[in-house]
Order: C-alpha cells, then structure tokens, then sequence
C-alpha cells in the first residue's frame, strides 16, 4: 500500500487504521507514510475508509487556518478527505502478504478466500474430521499481531515429527519446500502476514501432545498463536473432544457449531 | 467461519452475540450456491438480525466511496439488506448476526425445513448453540472449539480493545482504531453507538456485532 503524497493532507485518520501500525506522518514530508516492511497488504485502510474526493490544496488551506487557531476540525474518524491511498503493483514473494491478509483475496491453492481455508466449517460435506479425530487449526498473527513465516516454519517444524497428517488444502501446506519436516519455502520466510493458519489432524488419543508442543513452541515466536481444535460428533450430537479438552485445563466455552444440513449431490457421491 | 471463532471475552460476555453463517463446499456442493445462500440471508431477515453480510461484498456496514463533506455532519448508518442479499453473485459465505437465542432458534427452525443443503455453521457460546440446535431438532454434526491466545501475550492490547478488535477475526478492526473509538467515546466526542458503527464498517463479512459493541464501548466509558 502507498499513499499518494500529492494527495495526502496529514490528517492522520488513516494512522490508527492499519492493523499492523505501519502508516505513520512523517514530519519531514508531514504527509502519511507507510512502513512497507511491517505492511502487510491487508487493505484495510484502502477499502474500509471511506472516501471523499475534496481537492488537497483546498483541504490543507482550512485546516493549516484551523491549526493556526488552534481549533481542533473533528471529522469522521474513517474517511480519507482526498483518496490519497493506493495500492502497488505486487509482485512474488510481496505477493504472499496480501493472499494471506486481505480477506476478499481468495488463495490460488484453495479458490476459497479469507484464510483459503474451509476447515470443520464443511465437515459435514467434505468429511475432513472424523468421530475419534481433532482436527487443528492453528493460527498465527491473530489477533491483529501479524506473523513472518519464519516464525511459523519453528511450528512447523516442531510439528511435523508428531503422529498428525497436514491438511493439503491449505495455503500455509501449499508453501512447504518439505511437508516431511515441516520446512517452508526460503523466498518467503520473511514475508509479513496478518495472519495464517496451519491445519493438521491427529487422534484424539495424540491430541494433548500436539496441544503440549503448541504451548512449547508458541511463547518462542514474535506472535500469538490462536489454537482452534474440532471434531465430528456422534449420533447423539456429543463428542468427546470436549471432555479431554477441560482434562487438559482449557476454558472451553466457545466455538463453532456444523449443523450438518449440508450434503453432497447425488453426482458427487456416486 | 474461523473469523468469528476467536472473539474474545467472558462467557457471560456472549449473550447477545450468535453468528450463524452458510457456505457451500468447494468442488463438491457449489455449483448452484449462490441462490441459496440468497435464501438463507431472506430467512435470516425474518428473525431481527443484527447484521448480515455477504463475505465478498460487505454487510450492512460498510465504507463509501464518494462521501460528500455533509457526512461529517448527516451520515448513512447502513445499507438496505436486500441490498446485501442481491449481492451474492458468486459462490461465497453469507452470514448472519443475532442477539437473542429466541432469534437464533426461530432462524434454526426455518433452516431445517429449508433444507438448502449447503453447510450452516453457529458461531457462539458451544452450550447454547447446542441448546437452540436440540430445541430446533437438530443434531450437532461437528463442533470446533477455541482454546484461545497463546504465546507472548504482552504483544496483546487492553481486554476492552481486544472485546472489540476481535469481533472481526480477519483483523480489520485494528486495535490502534477500536482504542480511539474507545477513547473518543469516553471522551464524550462520539456516542457508543455512532462508534460501534464506524468499527463495523471495516469487517467486509458483515460478521461484526454492533450491539455488543456498543454495550463493550459503554462499559469502557466508565471504566468498568
């Protein structure tokens, strides 16, 4: 993301915006700037501010008289006055940051956008997660934290020896150079997301100990790592991830439900 | 959808927020999606959501592109939202925003008889999502569940930051931004209400939950 410095006239609505904190005034230029290297893309500002089309010079006259005054204007606090936000031209490996952090991007690998991943959220369509399995999401950069996939290559790797299988349709699996041990493509370890998730299964049986490695890995990365773990439930609509969940001293009283009223066509199963 | 799995605050602090959400599986039950999922948003609009958003159009909050230097003064809170269901031209997620599980049940209900046979997904405090399902005569086919944040949590803002920011789990509600609204609010420059509307804004699926956000920016005003 840039911003258009014929454009821009300081006031500095955009700066609270960004999610990573990496548009800033500069006091040189004093016109907005943005750190392109904590930028990751995202397109919050671009997108969720709204926009007039006032003419700058105009803009910067009544507010540099306003300041003169020492009268604080107090506009909308999500409006860019002269559409001074633009976007660039991306190319690879920059190219990761917005597949990753701007959610109407869907991934290549998957066709799904967000985070290009369906999860448990179609369990009961694509059968991902079976009664007797958890399946994890493991998500890093969120909240509002951002992640460099080297950090996410430690989890990785610390995860790929374990009894789990990773999920292949995946964004995170797709940029794996060895699924084997975990190892993520060199050109992009320093790229910057918002965030990123990793699925992988195991058996209920192995989930505390893939819960243990998380918890060990997790306070060694320069992000936060959000754990999310599901399962398909029996008959009844029970399950018994839940109970070894609160054995395991988890807070569990939040998450998502399948109602289960998807199916596959009649094409699809034959 | 994972974007709402996340939300963070105390259990009792979930009581006027259920996100019930429909996408079709790719590859698999996709291809005639879009005018179900219209019909799972005009369902929804029966039972008094919150909001209701289109995951690649917006919800009913959202940014304007040709703002007049009146909306300083007069602005428009939200678009229609048969605006939002006649978006959907494309295989997306369609999600819903309730605040009383009365609401939540009745929407059940009229899903099941719908019988759309794309995957409905509660986002929610699990216990209750399973109370409304069997009220519904539903039974739960999988359950995702959220152990929360871990790692070097000091990287964290304040706990009233986070109640908002979190609200859009892609991370477009920035914490520097939900902390302004906080501080303007408390300020007395901007009323809960008009600041729980700017913040939805910046969620394009429509998933964020004004309400709740309005009563978290009340309580941060006087510091609860």
């Amino acid at each position: 993301m840039q911003v258009d410095q014929r454009k821009c006239v300081a006031c500095s609505n955009c700066v609270p915006i960004c999610p990573m904190g990496a548009i800033y005034i500069d006091p040189a230029m004093n016109r907005a700037t943005v750190n392109e290297d904590e930028c990751v893309e995202c397109f919050a500002c671009y997108r969720g501010m709204s926009k007039e089309h006032l003419n700058p010079t105009l803009v910067r006259t009544i507010r540099g008289f306003l300041k003169l005054l020492r009268i604080r204007f107090d506009p909308e606090p999500d409006v860019c006055p002269t559409d001074a936000l633009t976007e660039q031209q991306l190319t690879w490996p920059r190219i990761v940051r917005r597949a990753f952090s701007d959610p109407l991007v869907p991934h290549e690998s998957t066709g799904v956008h967000g985070r290009g991943t369906e999860e448990v959220k179609t369990n009961d369509v694509t059968g991902r997660v079976n009664e007797g399995e958890a399946g994890f999401t493991i998500e890093f950069g969120r909240p509002g934290v951002g992640v460099r996939f080297r950090d996410i290559q430690k989890m990785t790797m610390a995860l790929a020896p374990l009894p789990i299988t990773f999920e292949k349709k995946n964004p995170v699996f797709t940029l794996m150079s060895d699924p084997a041990t975990g190892a993520i493509r060199e050109a992009i370890l320093n790229e910057k997301v918002l965030s990123a998730i990793l699925e992988l299964k195991t058996t209920l049986e192995h989930t505390a100990q893939v819960l243990r490695v998380v918890e060990e890995v997790a306070p060694t990365l320069d992000t936060i790592v959000s754990i999310g773990v599901a399962t398909r439930c029996d008959a009844q609509g029970d399950n018994l991830l839940e109970p070894l969940l609160k054995h395991e001293g988890y807070a569990v009283y939040r998450g998502k439900t399948n109602l289960g009223l998807g199916r596959r066509p009649a094409s699809a199963t034959a | 959808m994972t974007n709402t799995l996340h939300r963070f605050g105390a259990p009792e602090t979930f009581q006027d927020d259920y996100i019930v959400f429909a996408m079709a599986a790719r590859g698999i039950n996709d291809q005639d999606a879009p005018p179900k999922l219209q019909e799972f948003l005009r369902l929804a609009l029966k039972h008094h959501p919150i909001n209701v958003g289109n995951a690649l159009k917006g919800g009913i909050y959202r940014a304007s592109q040709n703002l007049t230097p009146l909306a300083h003064w007069h602005r428009r809170d939200a678009v229609d939202p048969e605006e939002v269901v006649k978006s959907i031209d494309a295989c997306t997620t369609a999600a819903a925003v309730f605040g009383r599980p009365a609401d939540l049940e009745a929407f059940l209900v009229d899903l099941r008889k719908a019988d759309l046979g794309i995957s409905i997904n509660i986002s929610s405090l699990t216990e209750e999502a399973r109370v409304c399902c069997k009220r519904a005569r539903i039974t739960r086919h999988s359950v995702g569940y959220s152990l929360g944040f871990h790692g070097d949590l000091n990287l964290l803002p304040d706990r009233h930051v986070l109640e908002l920011s979190t609200m859009c789990g892609h991370g477009m509600v920035s914490h520097n931004f939900a902390k302004k609204m906080i501080d303007l609010v408390k300020e007395g420059r901007r009323q809960p209400k008009q600041a729980a509307t700017c913040l939805a804004r910046f969620c394009t699926c429509g998933v964020f939950n004004p309400v709740r956000a309005e009563r978290m920016l009340e309580e941060a005003r006087v510091g609860k």
